[in-house]
């Protein structure tokens, strides 16, 4: 089928392109930008003009909870979540059950991602079995199934030397490692930011020192073993200053932080939401801001939602004994056009941050917008706005903008030339 | 764009009256004066030959414990009795919970019961803030304690003790010593304080008991036990569970009594006047010397005999607000 998009403004920040100009899409692939190729019928024809026509958006997170966890969310339902955050390649964590450490577990993913999916999808597999962090995953067996990277989610290692031994089977074979780096013993039993706020409502704390001092180790191990690493969710301004020293050092390494951790401070706990319970934790407005400038900065090169979501219970009780995580890749690109709104940085770098940043980070074939690639596009009205919750597809309702008023609205959503959201 | 954290009053009517409660974050100064006052009122029905009131005739109070706690338990019983209320506690860490039912189904059964009021004790920091925002809007919850977090009856009990013994708030030095970290009682108390216009509340312990970030209670921060002591009015002195020991908080009780200890010879660091008070069950030779506790100085029995008074006044100011929000509504639908 062959589609035609008329006037938009052409958004590509890895080729640094940005026109008002025509798309044509046939085969699933960008034809031509600017020129109509010679006999080219179009069978849909789209008037975009206004509309910002960029790469599909890239998400490093997006939990689909399937299998394990059907009451949560399904690769059917959150894949189309995802298309209408404007979503076109996802990557999911390991977290399922059972826990993605095996090729069966990543081709069922797979399978049912092709079946079902509105979303390009690629598995993290877990870097151990049962994300123990004692005995290796059997790594190259995930990657030949389709793994593009491998981690061991908020599970820390019990031994730096089976850590280590981790990275270096991974550097062996060229595979991407992904950290979450919290040191488990100094978060142990915490439910928020060690902070005013945490004292004020009496809910144990979660120490900063505990992201740093996890992620100084795993760079350090990072540096000696050489492994590609790639480090997610960050959440203090301390912790994106030690990256962005890492990288000036020449440390290959890259990072993300979640949408929402780019919004919320843990001021949001006052009230006990439990819609803020996260992990790790959301923490000060200074660390926010700090995380805000490293955006802009492109020491951290990727925003993703880190997309959770839950059934209602797992968020009806008291404060801690909810589960952690907030429902957001639906509005994953209005919360990040937020930021634009917010004088932070331009369109065209957000988008960087949001397509190309987090593509290069875990070299996914994916994030670019351009002739002869795939057609994966989002188109949307940046004039427009969007009111969160109207529309959801996600399985899991757990998300504290519902009701919000956001800037933009994702009008169209393309996966290899087929419209797969539009409103 | 800025996020919006509506914290709605969830424990105040319309009006501005107490309709739960459950934390004395956001209360007035006025407001926790009403409830000394009532409660000193209600003081005097306590030393009548006939200890009761009807002001909660025909409601039913629901005492619903997920902790264990006997003081805490029996004063509500007790003040609710005393205010003509029927009364049925329930031990929920012994029952419900353990079949796997959720605490919003346990709540959900007590409100099928029509309970009028339900008293919760909870180990969760926030529970009684989740229990108001899910029962029905005729229930009124009192927080018997939460977590870490509030423990409001106890701190207005508190502050009627040192009203009673000391008179104004605004000139004295008040000294809360312990574990503060773990404490919702010190929670209380620093509020309470800070609302009611004390103008030198201190805290008193070592790093590992004392929470970042007390410098917003506008509290002094003292790790050591004679500064801290020195011409205070007021000495609250906080229960040290024994579990503390382990994970490397503190060394031993013996270190902990030999640093924080209230002894006779400590207190002779405060003023002579200085009353000593504890929210029970005292740990004696841990934080408090056996001498200390039962000397002339202690105010700890009145403190329970208080707690009665301070309960009766949440439980009818917190029933009359609910009325009065009820009728309000009424009116409105007309």
């Amino acid at each position: 089928m062959q589609t035609e998009i008329l006037g938009a403004r052409l958004i590509d920040p890895a080729s640094g392109r940005d026109e008002t100009t025509d798309l044509f899409l046939a085969d699933g692939r960008v034809q031509a930008i600017g020129q109509r190729p010679d006999g080219f019928a179009a069978a849909r024809s789209i008037d975009a003009r206004g509309l910002v026509a960029a790469p599909g958006l890239v998400d490093l997170s997006v939990a689909l909870r399937e299998p394990g966890y059907s009451r949560k969310g399904s690769i059917a339902s959150e894949t189309r979540a995802a298309a209408a955050g404007g979503v076109t390649s996802l990557c999911c964590p390991p977290q399922t059950r059972p826990i993605l450490d095996t090729p069966a577990v990543a081709e069922l993913v797979l399978d049912l991602a092709q079946a079902s999916g509105h979303a390009r999808v690629f598995p993290v597999g877990a870097l151990t079995r049962g994300l123990e962090g004692e005995q290796l995953a059997e790594l190259v067996a995930l990657r030949d199934a389709g793994c593009v990277a491998f981690g061991n989610g908020l599970a820390d290692f019990p031994s730096n030397r089976t850590l280590r031994r981790a990275l270096e089977y991974a550097a062996t074979f060229d595979l991407t490692v992904v950290f979450h780096s919290q040191d488990a013993e100094l978060a142990a039993g915490g439910l928020a930011h060690e902070g005013a706020v945490a004292s004020f409502l009496g809910l144990a704390g979660i120490p900063e020192t505990a992201e740093t001092i996890a992620l100084a180790r795993n760079l350090l191990l990072v540096e000696q073993s050489g492994v590609r690493a790639h480090f997610s969710q960050l959440t203090s301004a301390r912790g994106a200053r030690m990256i962005a020293e890492a990288q000036a050092r020449g440390l290959r390494v890259t990072a993300d932080v979640a949408m929402y951790q780019l919004i919320l401070t843990d001021e949001a706990l006052h009230g006990f939401s439990s819609l803020y319970h996260v992990q790790p934790p959301l923490r000060t407005a200074a660390d926010r801001d700090g995380l805000r400038e490293a955006v802009r900065d492109g020491v951290i090169s990727a925003i993703a939602s880190h997309h959770q979501p839950h059934e209602l219970d797992a968020k009806q009780a008291p404060f801690g004994e909810t589960e952690p995580g907030i429902s957001s890749v639906e509005v994953l690109l209005p919360l990040a056009l937020t930021l634009v709104e917010d004088g932070l940085l331009d369109l065209p770098t957000l988008l960087a941050r949001l397509s190309s940043g987090p593509a290069a980070a875990l070299s996914l074939p994916a994030g670019r917008l351009a002739v002869g690639g795939p057609a994966d596009l989002v188109l949307f009205d940046p004039s427009r706005s969007t009111v969160v919750g109207e529309h959801w597809h996600s399985k899991g309702r757990n998300c504290p903008f519902l009701g919000h008023c956001l800037p933009g609205q994702v009008r169209y959503t393309l996966v290899d030339g087929r419209i797969i959201h539009e409103a | 764009m800025t996020p919006t954290y509506a914290k709605r009053p969830l424990q105040l009517n319309d009006l501005g009256q107490l309709r739960h409660f459950l934390s004395l974050d956001g209360l007035s100064k006025e407001l926790l004066t009403e409830i000394l006052d009532t409660a000193d009122s209600f003081l005097e029905v306590g030393n009548r030959s006939v200890k009761k009131v009807p002001l909660l005739r025909g409601k039913t109070v629901c005492n619903v414990f997920f902790e264990n706690s006997t003081r805490t338990r029996t004063t509500f019983e007790l003040a609710a009795k005393r205010l003509s209320a029927d009364v049925i506690t329930l031990n929920v860490s012994t029952s419900s919970t353990s079949k796997g039912e959720t605490l919003t189904d346990t709540l959900r059964n007590l409100e099928a019961m029509a309970a009028d009021m339900f008293v919760v004790r909870h180990a969760d920091s926030g529970a009684a803030h989740f229990i108001a925002e899910h029962v029905s809007p005729d229930v009124a919850v009192i927080n018997g304690g939460d977590g870490r977090h509030a423990h409001p009856t106890q701190g207005m009990l508190d502050m009627l003790t040192i009203r009673r013994h000391k008179g104004d708030f605004e000139p004295l030095s008040v000294a809360i010593v312990g574990d503060i970290l773990h404490s919702r009682v010190a929670r209380s108390n620093m509020l309470a304080l800070r609302t009611l216009g004390c103008r030198d509340v201190r805290v008193i312990g070592p790093k590992t008991l004392l929470p970042v970030g007390l410098e917003q209670y506008g509290v002094r921060v003292f790790t050591d036990m004679a500064e801290g002591l020195e011409d205070v009015d007021v000495v609250i002195m906080l229960r040290l569970q024994r579990e503390r020991m382990q994970g490397g908080l503190l060394p031993s009780e013996g270190e902990f009594y030999r640093l924080y200890g209230l002894t006779t010879q400590r207190l002779a660091l405060a003023r002579p006047d200085a009353i000593v008070m504890h929210p029970g069950p005292i740990n004696r030779g841990v934080e408090i010397e056996s001498a200390v506790a039962d000397g002339a100085q202690s105010v700890i029995l009145n403190q329970v005999t208080y707690g009665i008074a301070i309960r009766m006044a949440v439980l009818s100011m917190a029933m009359s607000g609910q009325t009065a929000q009820r009728q309000l509504l009424a009116e409105e639908q007309k």
